[in-house]
């Protein structure tokens, strides 16, 4: 529980900071608050638009659903029947793929700022390619796992692991759907490119999250 | 930021025009708002079904043959689950929520219209999956609505082929819908309050729509998470939750699995429910009572940082249900105290509600009946909580039905009747007719006073020693003939209570086409929602131009002001704003 007490108390920091910036302090049934709440001129409050304000907030719930399960994780460990897992050294591999993915991804958003379609297309086949790759290559990991007898029930350690890579893996499917979606408006031609430009971002973003994400699992499954 | 971008962006960006995309597959806040509503509701009254045949059983044991000791835990289990759930948190933010967000703050929907219509239907689908669980083999689980491993997945409880994973399922769809929910309510707050709409200046409803939704959002995942590991443990045979044990003389495969992980992880979700369904309440009851007694809400900074420290403290007083788990007790300790000290938040708004009222301008119509009926059973509920905190008081009371009254006064009843106040409240503008203030008033009054009845009696109960979960009491020492009419008489109360809410389904149902028609503003209110052009608000809420506000949203009886109330887009005038100054303080 202390990872997501800790991202928790991270989380109200932010939030009561942001507030207090705010003025939470505000009266404002009085004239002179009044008068500078007038100034207020209405939308965003946070300088994104709706669309990264909300996938920033799904990045937040998807933190808090991951330490979760990273903290029961630490829990269950401190039972005795609990013995580590050998990670299979394609585990390396993969990382550097979906390093590379995310990398690609960002090299697009360079791209699409710059409004050079050529790259742009190249950029996000590569990235999607390398994010292919990194599932392909966990795939291959359940199965070598598999092959030498490590079953999901043969002990929690690798219980954790294929249900933390299994979900972590479902929601880079969920980004190669908006991937796969962008690509194909990108080949379909016709939308402008300032419309794919922030499609491109917030897939940009997400890949990053969730290299940030694998990372965390693999540093956990390495050191434990 | 332009100001004007969103002002004059086209006004009916998707402009409904068959039956179908009106009313059916609807991106209209307003639309959704109320599918999510009725269906609330809807499951709500099977789950009210369910808690007549529970008291028929306790209240008259073994005189009905269609309740035996599994699905009288079956009962237990789906009314818990659904009226917490389904009910409770789906009403007040998929349906007030939705109806109240956008309009309270001056946008024109939410601003994921799309995602908002899913989030309905993937709802809809999530109490189909429960509702099935009722018709499989075996029918829905019995495992109590906390759903404690081992016993919840073991052959020996009701459901536990079927019904858990249907249970366990329809769970993990509801939070996918309440996700795309919450990310839409939260964002519309935080990203589409119209011109002049600082936060402070948010009504309360929104206040505590927005906190609820934040950490329905943070605490949400936690369920998922034991969901997740629960649904493995019971199919594919993991031993995450699964300690190694022996079931009717055979051992099983499970080994080492840890059931008090489950309970951390459960509670980490289960208490700040407490809070997701009680700070809406707390929010939309505020507002109530400033309208009906035509006064400013006493404290306004003061009810906006205790939502917010309620929703922080929410966070760290989880394991207080644990208590009868054993645990350090440095660790019982701890949450003990965080327990006590959420206490004083909650407290301080109670205390602001009171003084609302005081020297108010009181009009007792049925909102405020409901309104003011919810201080009086959140209190009562609030203070068995205090006892409850301690480790030592709750050691003995735990399993009696003293926790049964404290939940249902404090997380049942109170959030309940002030459902029924919104509902009474903005029933005109949803409509665009008043409600009959007769009918109400006989609903409140017998509601009332029935819950009474029913929760009242049961403190003492619980006192005694009388376990709760138990299908029959059997022959014991301690329990005295008369818990055995007082049951009764709750049973009584309880069924009446059941059937009173006939006339408030029937004056729901009669006021849609004989009702008087209401005015734009019947209550003299100031918030947005009761300035719009049209009632009931059209597509887009507005017209051509968004609300500018001007104002706070408690602007009543200002000294010196034409009417007992400025709608919050009047424009200011120094004659006014003088008198406000001198006048009244919050």
């Amino acid at each position: 529980m202390s990872i997501s007490g800790l991202f928790l108390l991270v989380v109200a920091a932010i939030i009561g900071w942001w507030l207090f910036a705010r003025q939470l302090t505000a009266k404002p049934w009085e004239q002179k608050q009044s008068e500078a709440d007038d100034q207020y001129g209405g939308g965003a409050s946070l300088a994104l638009g709706p669309a990264r304000a909300g996938l920033w907030l799904f990045l937040g719930v998807i933190t808090a659903f991951f330490g979760l399960f990273m903290s029961a994780y630490r829990m269950r460990m401190m039972v005795p029947d609990w013995s580590p897992l050998a990670e299979p050294s394609l585990l390396w591999l993969n990382t550097v793929m979906l390093i590379l993915s995310s990398a690609a991804f960002q090299w697009t958003r360079g791209a699409a700022d710059h409004g050079d379609a050529g790259r742009v297309k190249a950029g996000l086949g590569a990235a999607g390619l390398f994010a292919l790759a990194f599932l392909a290559g966990q795939l291959l990991a359940w199965q070598q796992l598999n092959a030498s007898g490590q079953y999901l029930t043969s002990n929690p350690a690798i219980a954790f692991f294929y249900l933390l890579t299994g979900l972590h893996g479902l929601h880079l499917l969920g980004g190669l759907s908006v991937w796969g979606r962008t690509t194909a408006r990108m080949w379909r031609g016709g939308s402008p490119l300032g419309d794919i430009r922030l499609s491109v971002e917030l897939c940009t973003v997400y890949w990053h999250y969730l290299l940030l994400v694998w990372l965390a699992l693999f540093g956990l499954l390495l050191i434990t | 930021m332009a100001y004007v971008a969103i002002a004059d962006r086209d006004v009916h960006p998707h402009d409904p025009q068959t039956f179908f995309t009106r009313y059916i597959w609807s991106q209209d806040h307003k639309v959704i708002a109320i599918q999510y509503s009725l269906t609330a509701i809807l499951v709500g009254l099977v789950a009210l079904v369910l808690s007549g045949m529970m008291r028929l059983q306790l209240g008259f044991p073994n005189s009905f043959s269609f309740i035996d000791p599994s699905n009288y835990l079956q009962f237990v289990t789906m009314h818990g689950m659904i009226m917490v759930i389904y009910l409770l948190t789906a009403l007040f933010l998929g349906g007030f929520g939705n109806y109240l967000i956008p309009l309270m703050v001056g946008a024109r929907d939410m601003v994921f219209p799309y995602l908002n219509m899913l989030s309905y239907w993937v709802y809809l689908l999530a109490v189909i999956v429960l509702m099935v669980g009722f018709f499989v083999p075996g029918g829905p689980t019995g495992a109590g609505w906390t759903l404690y491993p081992p016993q919840a997945i073991l052959p020996g409880t009701a459901g536990a082929g079927g019904g858990i994973i249907l249970m366990l399922v329809s769970l993990g769809i509801f939070i996918v819908a309440f996700t795309m929910g919450g990310l839409n309510y939260v964002t519309t707050v935080l990203q589409a309050r119209c011109r002049g709409m600082t936060f402070m200046r948010m009504p309360l409803s929104v206040w505590g729509i927005f906190m609820a939704t934040v950490l329905g959002l943070l605490a949400f995942p936690a369920l998922l998470v034991s969901a997740i590991m629960m649904t493995l443990d019971s199919t594919l045979g993991t031993s995450f939750f699964m300690p190694a044990l022996v079931s009717m003389g055979e051992p099983l495969d499970y080994k080492g699995g840890s059931p008090v992980l489950f309970q951390h992880l459960f509670w980490f979700f289960g208490h700040p429910e407490v809070y997701i369904v009680a700070l809406p309440a707390f929010g939309i009851v505020s507002d109530l009572l400033s309208v009906h007694a035509r006064k400013n809400i006493f404290g306004y900074r003061m009810m906006v940082w205790a939502i917010l420290a309620i929703g922080g403290l929410s966070f760290v007083v989880w394991a207080h249900h644990m208590y009868v788990s054993g645990m350090d007790p440095y660790f019982g300790f701890f949450f003990a105290t965080t327990t006590l000290i959420i206490a004083v938040p909650t407290a301080i708004k109670v205390y602001n509600w009171v003084l609302t009222l005081w020297h108010g301008d009181i009009h007792l119509r049925t909102p405020m009946l409901f309104a003011i009926g919810f201080i009086f059973t959140f209190i009562h509920g609030g203070l068995t909580g205090l006892f409850l905190g301690n480790v030592t008081v709750d050691l003995p009371l735990s399993d009696t039905y003293f926790v049964v009254a404290h939940f249902h006064m404090v997380m049942g009843v109170s959030p309940i009747l002030v459902v029924f106040g919104a509902i009474y409240h903005w029933y005109p503008k949803i409509t665009g007719r008043m409600l009959n203030e007769t009918l109400g008033k006989v609903h409140f009054w017998l509601t009332f006073l029935g819950v009474y009845a029913v929760y009242l009696p049961m403190h003492y109960l619980g006192i005694l020693g009388v376990p709760r979960r138990y299908f029959a009491m059997g022959d014991t020492n301690f329990i005295p003939e008369s818990a055995q009419s007082l049951n009764a008489s709750i049973t009584v109360s309880a069924l009446i209570v059941g059937v009173v809410q006939v006339v408030f389904i029937f004056n729901l149902v009669w006021s849609l086409f004989k009702g008087p028609k209401a005015g734009p503003n019947p209550w003299g209110a100031t918030t947005l929602e009761w300035q719009t052009p049209d009632t009931p608000p059209s597509h887009g809420n507005w017209g051509p131009h968004l609300p500018v506000v001007y104002r706070w949203a408690y602007d009543y009886s200002v000294p010196g002001a034409k009417q007992d109330f400025i709608p919050q887009n009047q424009p200011g005038d120094p004659a006014l704003t003088a008198g406000r100054d001198h006048g009244i303080k919050g």
